[in-house]
């Protein structure tokens, strides 16, 4: 059955579905939605809501909970996710699975409260200190939002990392019909043998991001690169939209990639061949597929509601193979199809 | 072969075998064996999680045969938050200094407390950040001499040393909060029922609960262990008066 959901509130919902019950998180627009259907939903399946004193204490309270093996998440804005990148630091060096929605507004700074993409660079080159990653997954529709909220769990779980949910302020905003996932039976999740539940019968167990000893830290820094290598390995998603005839591939995520699939129908009827490919996976990105498909099209064009964050990926995967345009808009603004439709007409010209 | 009658004195079993790495003279090693020998006591050791902090005890978790995780410095009573919300039955408790709890990590100290969240946090407050090798703290004392106060704190630039217990003991989720130091037998015992009466203000489910103890710094500070027992009663008590701010414990425990 379809329900007419606010995106906040379809993937308050389907995280709740995919098993979490304990949610930290403090007020921010435009995400401040999730954070009260958390506060109503929790204690109707007897899970936990907790407003914090700030996304400081947030992502603290993420760490200790995550610590007891349990599904955890929160969700923020950007500047709220700004502050969590010490805690996010923290985590992904004790090996800490959580989710973290990120409703991308733009910045920097205090900026607006109007969607962007401008958060790219800090989700997928890591935005705390040190050499960690996190995986990040990019819905484009509440759908796909919905879908992707157990497998964002599970992903946390199989690897023992973060996962970021990255969306904007459109995606969070925005209302449309979603068939809600299936519930998970919690009681069938098994207790990670890491987990923190107190040591009886059994050698106490410590979870920490620390060794004094550079060699002893060193191994554990190169346990994260073995799990970052196989994420790199086997989590690649993309989609392919209308692409193996297209002269012209544009590359865009999330809410962009939404307005992108229109734009490519209407391009197509003025004669242009254009298709989209959509990165799914923003880290891990998918270089090798987009290095395949380069050297069949002879422009790649890359929109943004930002100055060029993916762009640099995009190039990193084209490898010189053709000409990468770029097309964005930032700070709240965003391209409107006539727009990308007039920067796809450029480069074809 | 010699038959043991009665052990009078044995090494807490809460402790791990690993050797502390504090100076001689520090007070955190006293603190640490007080703690074990009321979770020994109290029969908790088996579903109780410690968070330790950044600082000297640092390494606090690894002294405990506990399970326990190390928070990012100041955010112990966040962390400890999340792992009492997740397993309620638990007992939950933070070990922090004064660079860690009344500095860096004001608001989360303000916060777990204002929530009556229902943790213990044990306080060193040694009136000075020990690891970074003596730097100037929140507690410091007026006209103490510190690496980063050479000539003395100064009111005017510096403000005041901040009084955590009384401070925290404003909120009405704090259900209990002492001031002990362990400078004497006497007041290692007194210090001891402290510590065993936040633990049971968890275990009842009163909220918040806390021991500050005064503690001595003689790297830091310069002087000898004798000598810094001497400065800690002769001058820290004067700023940070002992006592009992809160109890909400009574007839509850």
């Amino acid at each position: 059955m379809k329900m007419l959901m606010k995106g906040t509130e379809a993937i308050a919902e389907a995280a709740i579905r995919a098993g979490c019950r304990l949610y930290f998180g403090y007020p921010i627009t435009p995400q401040s939605e999730l954070t009260e259907y958390m506060a109503k939903r929790m204690p109707e399946v007897n899970g936990v809501f907790l407003q914090s004193e700030s996304e400081v204490a947030t992502v603290n309270m993420l760490y200790g909970a995550a610590c007891t093996g349990k599904r955890v998440m929160t969700s923020t804005s950007s500047p709220g996710f700004s502050l969590m990148q010490e805690g996010i630091s923290y985590m992904a060096g004790a090996e800490l699975p959580a989710v973290f929605i990120n409703v991308m507004r733009g910045g920097p700074g205090l900026g607006d409260i109007q969607p962007s993409q401008s958060d790219y660079f800090q989700a997928t080159k890591g935005g705390g200190h040190g050499d960690y990653r996190m995986i990040v997954l990019a819905p484009h529709t509440l759908q796909e939002a919905a879908n992707i909220m157990g497998e964002a769990f599970d992903l946390a779980f199989k690897y023992r990392m973060l996962v970021t949910i990255l969306v904007d302020g459109m995606i969070g905003q925005m209302m449309e019909p979603v068939e809600l996932p299936e519930w998970k039976n919690i009681e069938e999740f098994k207790e990670p043998d890491w987990a923190l539940t107190g040591a009886k019968d059994r050698k106490p167990r410590k979870v920490t991001s620390f060794d004094l000893d550079p060699y002893e830290l060193e191994k554990m820094n190169l346990r994260y690169q073995a799990t970052y290598k196989k994420v790199t390995e086997n989590e690649v998603r993309y989609e392919e939209f209308k692409i193996a005839d297209a002269d012209i591939i544009v590359v865009a995520y999330g809410t962009m990639a939404r307005i992108v699939k229109t734009v490519v129908d209407s391009a197509r009827k003025e004669g242009i061949k254009v298709g989209l490919f959509r990165p799914i996976t923003l880290w891990p990105f998918p270089y090798e597929r987009l290095s395949e498909i380069a050297g069949n099209v002879k422009h790649i064009l890359t929109v943004e509601m930002s100055y060029g964050q993916m762009l640099e990926d995009v190039k990193l995967g084209v490898n010189g193979k053709t000409d990468v345009e770029f097309y964005g808009r930032s700070a709240g603004v965003v391209p409107t199809p006539m727009e990308v439709l007039e920067a796809i007409k450029k480069i074809a010209r | 072969m010699a038959t043991v009658d009665k052990i009078v004195a044995q090494m807490p079993k809460s402790l791990s075998k690993i050797e502390f790495s504090y100076c001689p003279g520090c007070h955190h090693g006293i603190v640490h064996r007080l703690i074990a020998e009321v979770i020994d006591e109290l029969g908790i050791a088996g579903r109780t999680l410690m968070v330790a902090p950044v600082g000297c005890s640092v390494f606090a978790y690894n002294f405990f045969d506990l399970d326990g995780t190390v928070a990012a410095h100041g955010r112990a009573p966040a962390v400890a938050t999340g792992m009492k919300r997740a397993l309620p039955d638990r007992i939950v408790f933070t070990y922090q200094g004064d660079g860690d709890l009344a500095s860096i990590g004001t608001a989360e100290i303000v916060h777990a407390a204002n929530r009556g969240e229902n943790i213990t946090t044990i306080f060193i407050n040694n009136a000075v950040y020990g690891m970074t090798g003596g730097q100037m703290a929140p507690t410091t004392l007026l006209g103490q001499k510190t690496t980063t106060s050479p000539y003395g704190r100064e009111p005017k630039a510096n403000g005041y040393p901040i009084r955590m217990s009384e401070m925290l003991s404003t909120l009405d989720g704090a259900a209990y909060i002492e001031r002990t130091m362990v400078t004497t037998p006497q007041n290692v015992i007194k210090t001891k029922a402290a510590i065993k009466k936040a633990f049971q203000a968890q275990i009842k489910g009163l909220g918040f609960s806390m021991v500050e103890v005064l503690s001595t710094c003689p790297t830091n500070w310069g002087m000898t262990p004798i000598e810094a027992m001497k400065w800690l009663e002769e001058n820290m008590t004067k700023t940070f008066p002992l006592g009992v701010f809160v109890d909400r414990t009574k007839g509850m425990i």
